[in-house]
């Protein structure tokens, strides 16, 4: 950046990039903070009126909570339902997020690294797969499962999770492991690394921030997704947080607030997750998008 | 080591041109098409089996979990069926005549194609505007794209929770309304079927628009500096190039996000089921070929004529997502598996 600036500053048009940048910063700052605003205001909202009482809701809708009010948050602290919701997501994501990983970290690597007739079929193959969410196999999915008995459990939740996260890991991981150079793998050979050794030892460390990418991005699909859980898991005790965040908002419905401090709650666990590894999420799309 | 031979053909293989790369070219002794080392039968078995043992599993559950519940549904579809036992009342094509003759699937049809073509309308310009703001080196950038991008975190059911209890007819929204003196434009915003209809491009364009903004960003940055800075120098103004050089080169994303945002929108479901739930939704004209999927399927018990509309659905967003990708991703998709990166 520091070229740049002198180079325009050296060039004959300098003064023009220059003055439009000053002009430029204000306006974006401002049209970044309405952004930021218009994305936060439904979330404070939520946050919010966790701590307000539900006559504090009644009587001002849009206000702020006054005095503020902790006690629905204890209340679904203190409660077993949550605790249980937020168990449950969570065997589900970490096991869903495992499975994606092992298995698509295995077929990527050998799309990745081997030469073989058949290759690009196989990848042809999961590229199509992102054609088609969850959404549209849902019907027969859920025949499927109730066939292998796992209706109303969490491993009917998460193998179809794994099956349906794999293309995106796939088209992910796929550039970033074309991206380890051959020399390295030459070097492994010469030192008596098998394939499979290269793949353990030097393929799984230098692929980490694609595996961290791919990880996340299952997990949150995981610990965000709706429809595969309402179709299999009827039994509350088996609920996962939005299922319990659906079923506790009808269940409380005249409690707006509590429901609001419950939704708020079962949100942190994802955005957490997320701002810890936003850059490898954004490294990893920029990887993916470049191909 | 055994096959330490056998990995240098492959690698040397693996550029189809034969260009020595700069740097990378020494180790080739032979050009790429010379006969094989003797230990190939070996190499060549023990390669097969890796690639049997690594990709065995990922296929299988792939084949078994996404495609062969297709295969499924198209066979259901031609039952009527309530889900127990083996399938017997055969009604060939009954199922998709009934569907294709039942107003209220008219009705999602159109309102899928409403949404389809305004997410496309609305999130894209906006987000590449938005993208191209921040792609400048300002200070707390990290921090804006966090949060431009926690809307897309948070789960659909938690922003259907949130948004139907600040448009409900005593909600949040209408409060506000009424705070800051304009009161005369409260509404109905979900069961009016004028206005809701809008209510959810409000929302999915909230929810999903921070998405395209780092898709866009992240192409951004694929795009190398030197370009307008040269630019720059010939004296190009700012809205030159990015009109000139950096929209062209951000093509391929758009293109890749536009093909995102459709398949999302044929297959909208969670929003609209958590909001209005299937019945609200066909009222207030906001349900969804998958709505009207689960509504008519599972939850009425009729499985057969539920997997009739998922053949339907599935051949809709098929048939979009070739003719999208014969006519417009074609030129982006050929590189990823037949180059090697660059």
């Amino acid at each position: 950046m520091m070229s740049t600036s002198t180079l325009t500053i050296d060039g004959a048009a300098g003064p023009r990039p220059r003055r439009s940048i000053n002009w430029s910063h204000p306006l974006t700052y401002f049209i970044a903070l309405v952004f930021i605003a218009v994305s936060l205001a439904p979330v404070l909202y939520i946050v919010l009126g966790g701590f307000r009482t539900n006559s504090q809701i009644t009587v001002d809708p849009a206000g702020l909570p006054s005095p503020w009010n902790v006690g629905n948050y204890i209340d679904v602290l203190t409660g077993s339902t949550f605790w249980q919701e937020v168990g449950n997501s969570t065997i589900a994501g970490v096991s869903t997020t495992v499975g994606v990983v092992v298995l698509g970290l295995m077929v990527s690597f050998v799309l990745a690294r081997y030469n073989f007739r058949g290759r690009g079929a196989i990848y042809a193959l999961f590229a199509a797969g992102l054609m088609f969410p969850i959404t549209v196999a849902i019907t027969p999915l859920y025949i499927l499962v109730k066939d292998l008995g796992l209706v109303n459990s969490l491993a009917g939740v998460i193998i179809p999770q794994i099956a349906f996260a794999l293309p995106t890991t796939v088209i992910i991981l796929v550039p970033f492991l074309k991206a380890i150079p051959d020399e390295i793998e030459e070097a492994a050979a010469i030192d008596g690394a098998s394939r499979i050794g290269f793949l353990v030892r030097m393929v799984v460390p230098l692929a980490i921030p694609g595996i961290i990418t791919v990880g996340i991005l299952a997990f949150i699909g995981s610990w965000n997704s709706y429809i595969l859980p309402l179709f299999i898991l009827s039994d509350q005790g088996n609920y996962t947080l939005p299922l319990g965040v659906q079923a506790f908002s009808s269940q409380y419905s005249v409690d707006t607030a509590k429901v609001l401090a419950f939704t708020s709650l079962s949100m942190l666990p994802a955005l957490a997750f997320f701002t810890v590894f936003q850059r490898r999420i954004v490294g990893g799309l920029t990887g993916a998008v470049k191909g | 080591m055994s096959n330490s031979l056998g990995e240098k053909t492959l690698a040397g293989q693996r550029s189809p041109e034969g260009y020595p790369e700069a740097g990378g070219g020494t180790h080739r002794v032979s050009p790429p098409v010379a006969p094989r080392p003797t230990r190939r039968r070996t190499g060549q078995w023990r390669q097969r089996f890796e690639i049997a043992v690594l990709t065995g599993p990922a296929i299988i559950v792939f084949l078994a979990f996404v495609i062969f519940p297709v295969g499924l549904a198209a066979y259901y579809g031609f039952y009527r069926w309530q889900g127990y036992g083996p399938p017997i009342d055969f009604v060939g094509l009954n199922n998709y005549f009934l569907i294709f003759s039942d107003p209220a699937f008219h009705d999602v049809l159109s309102h899928n194609a409403i949404i389809l073509v305004l997410s496309l309308v609305i999130q894209g310009p906006v987000a590449i505007i938005l993208a191209l703001l921040l792609n400048q080196k300002i200070r707390g950038r990290t921090v804006i794209r966090v949060l431009i991008f926690v809307p897309y975190v948070i789960s659909e059911v938690i922003v259907g929770t949130g948004w139907s209890l600040m448009l409900q007819t005593s909600g949040a929204v209408n409060g506000f309304l009424q705070n800051i003196g304009l009161g005369a434009l409260k509404a109905n915003w979900l069961s009016d079927p004028h206005i809701a209809i809008w209510s959810l491009m409000v929302i999915i364009s909230w929810k999903y628009i921070g998405f395209a903004v780092i898709l866009f960003l992240a192409g951004l940055q694929g795009i190398p500096e030197e370009l307008s800075e040269a630019a720059a120098i010939d004296g190009a103004s700012y809205w030159q190039i990015q009109r000139r050089i950096t929209l062209p080169l951000l093509g391929p994303t758009v293109r890749i996000w536009a093909f995102l945002s459709i398949i999302g929108s044929l297959q909208l479901f969670d929003l609209v089921y958590i909001i209005w739930g299937q019945y609200v939704a066909s009222t207030a004209g906001t349900s969804t070929m998958a709505t009207y999927m689960v509504g008519q399927g599972r939850n009425s018990g009729n499985y057969g004529y539920g997997n009739a509309v998922a053949v339907v659905m599935f051949v809709i967003s098929l048939t979009i997502a070739l003719i999208y990708q014969r006519f417009i991703l074609r030129r982006d998709t050929a590189a990823p598996i037949t180059e090697r990166r660059k």
